[in-house]
């Protein structure tokens, strides 16, 4: 089985730090992976993204045309993406800056505030950790406590920020488990 | 060493100062400037050099001299940026001097765009530079594999006296994988002692070395062309590289495909095994030599060829070659930075094979499509 996802947003939002958390997990679980970013003509105040791919067999193409999942951070991201992610697949929306709803009705749309939770957390510079937090526990690949390992490492020259970051990351986990943030896919809407 | 997730650019930089290589020459430009920008940080911490040339003009001749005294150097670059080194590559090659280019290929012709590309084939293998000359090269289809290559290259820059290429594509650059950096590796060649003729400073005890592509005796340069023509002729002879996939078991089509394209290939290749349908998988990791003994067994096994690259026909030719016409050669291309997906490279082996079931005629109409596309 192979999870890819395409993980966009603004630049600035984090997309990029949360594809190499999830990679790296992937890669301490044991399997393949690789993390590919954008690298395009991007113009500024559109999408920046990345692909990450996590696989039991050695990764193919480490581009992919159709994800199983997609993180949408914003607005154009959704617009962008949505209409490629493979049936059957997880959308995790970022409800705090996207206010329409997910058009598809053949997927799982997880609506997360990333920006209101992690505020709500006391780290309102941690969007991309809850909505990463959502993904994973969603997803349930890579495993969370290696999700939570690899976070641990990225912040561990700035101790205050892995508290703070685990946080939001939980926050985002608890949020799906709850279901208080995830509403129905809207058909035709 | 644990395993370490590394950007292909990172890791080229690293693999140059684990073979090491203490100079490093380049101008910067997309989507290999973080390699640059790696080695400007490591290099000093190893008591290297790290100079950003004015040019991609100025870069081979910086190199030249460098190289000159027997020391490791390297140069990296993407596309246009090699047409501009070609001049100076080719007197490399004339000198006979140990070096190490690495292009990460972007698509073209001209300033092109910055996405992935095999556009580089002809240049790389074909000469690119005037004269006559020959350069290894050496092409990566993943992130480890480039870390790999890169220090064999190294080695096999001393062991023939040449520059060796190292031709990627962008994605190899930008992406990261999995890296493990081997801690006891051994030289892939039995390394020659360079001071026999380094030029590191005459204090009259030996015959001076003089590093030089010029001999205006037409006697002495055919004696030299014929020096180094026996040089690439042990390269062709020694240093073939290729991987095959599933070409032990039967199999209808033949894919060849190297690079990135060829891990598109193999996911292709899975998913028509799943369905029933037989592929066999050869990958050529030296572009220069070309495996074209490689090629025409597992050719000759299937009944048909595919070759799949991201230009518009290029190994195509050597593949041809290989197969002398034996079995038809198909060609499925993307241009402009697009990759082919794993679903349209499946749907080129199918048609290939609807193609051959329908008859001859239908046979040579597909031959030429495939050629067009």
């Amino acid at each position: 089985m192979q999870h890819d996802v395409v993980i966009a947003g603004f630049g600035g939002q984090g997309v990029m730090l949360m594809g190499r958390i999830l990679a790296y997990a992937g890669m301490r679980q044991g399997l393949q992976v690789s993390w590919l970013p954008s690298y395009g003509p991007e113009m500024r105040g559109g999408t920046a993204n990345c692909t990450v791919v996590l696989s039991e067999r050695p990764v193919g193409s480490p581009v992919v045309e159709f994800p199983r999942a997609l993180l949408a951070m914003n607005l154009p991201s959704l617009d962008k993406f949505e209409p490629k992610v493979k049936a059957g697949g997880i959308v995790i929306v970022n409800s705090s800056l996207i206010s329409r709803p997910c058009r598809r009705d053949d997927v799982r749309v997880v609506q997360v505030a990333a920006n209101d939770l992690a505020i709500e957390v006391g780290n309102p510079r941690g969007a991309n950790m809850v909505a990463l937090g959502a993904y994973a526990a969603v997803a349930g690949v890579p495993a969370w406590d290696r999700v939570e390992e690899v976070v641990r490492e990225t912040f561990a020259r700035k101790t205050d920020l892995v508290e703070k970051n685990l946080a939001a990351l939980r926050r985002g986990a608890e949020a799906v488990a709850t279901g208080a943030t995830a509403s129905p896919a809207v058909a035709g809407a | 060493m644990a395993r370490k997730l590394m950007k292909g650019n990172e890791a080229i930089g690293e693999a140059a100062i684990r073979a090491g290589c203490r100079f490093y020459f380049g101008y910067p430009i997309t989507p290999q400037t973080e390699v640059a920008e790696y080695l400007a940080r490591r290099l000093p911490e190893v008591g290297g050099t790290f100079v950003q040339a004015e040019s991609e003009v100025a870069v081979p001749n910086m190199l030249y001299g460098a190289a000159g005294t027997g020391e490791r150097v390297m140069t990296s670059t993407s596309s246009p940026g090699m047409s501009l080194m070609m001049e100076g590559l080719s007197y490399l090659a004339g000198a006979e001097l140990p070096c190490v280019i690495v292009n990460v290929m972007r698509a073209g012709p001209g300033l092109g765009g910055i996405l992935p590309s095999q556009g580089d084939y002809f240049q790389a293998t074909k000469g690119g530079g005037h004269g006559d000359y020959r350069c290894p090269v050496l092409a990566p289809w993943s992130v480890q594999e480039v870390t790999d290559l890169v220090q064999d290259a190294f080695d096999l820059a001393d062991f023939y006296r040449n520059p060796v290429l190292v031709l990627a594509d962008g994605l190899i650059g930008q992406m990261m994988e999995p890296v493990e950096f081997q801690e006891d590796r051994r030289p892939c060649k039995a390394l020659p002692d360079k001071r026999a003729w380094a030029a590191r400073g005459w204090k009259g005890d030996r015959p001076r070395a003089i590093i030089n592509s010029l001999f205006l005796d037409p006697e002495d340069l055919e004696r030299h062309n014929r020096d180094l023509k026996a040089k690439y002729d042990a390269m062709v002879r020694d240093e073939v590289r290729f991987a095959e996939y599933g070409t032990d078991q039967d199999y209808e089509v033949l894919i060849v495909a190297y690079g990135t394209v060829a891990r598109v290939c193999k996911t292709a290749q899975e998913d028509l095994a799943e369905a029933g349908v037989r592929v066999g998988l050869l990958r050529p990791i030296t572009l220069f030599p070309f495996p074209y003994e490689a090629v025409r067994r597992a050719a000759d096994k299937a009944r048909a060829v595919l070759v799949v690259e991201l230009s518009t026909g290029q190994m195509v030719e050597d593949v041809q070659m290989a197969v002398m016409g034996r079995r038809p050669v198909h060609f499925h291309g993307r241009q402009g930075g697009m990759l082919p997906s794993p679903e349209a490279v499946a749907e080129q082996v199918r048609a290939i094979l609807r193609d051959h079931a329908a008859g001859p005629s239908a046979r040579r109409r597909a031959s030429r499509r495939g050629g067009a596309s």
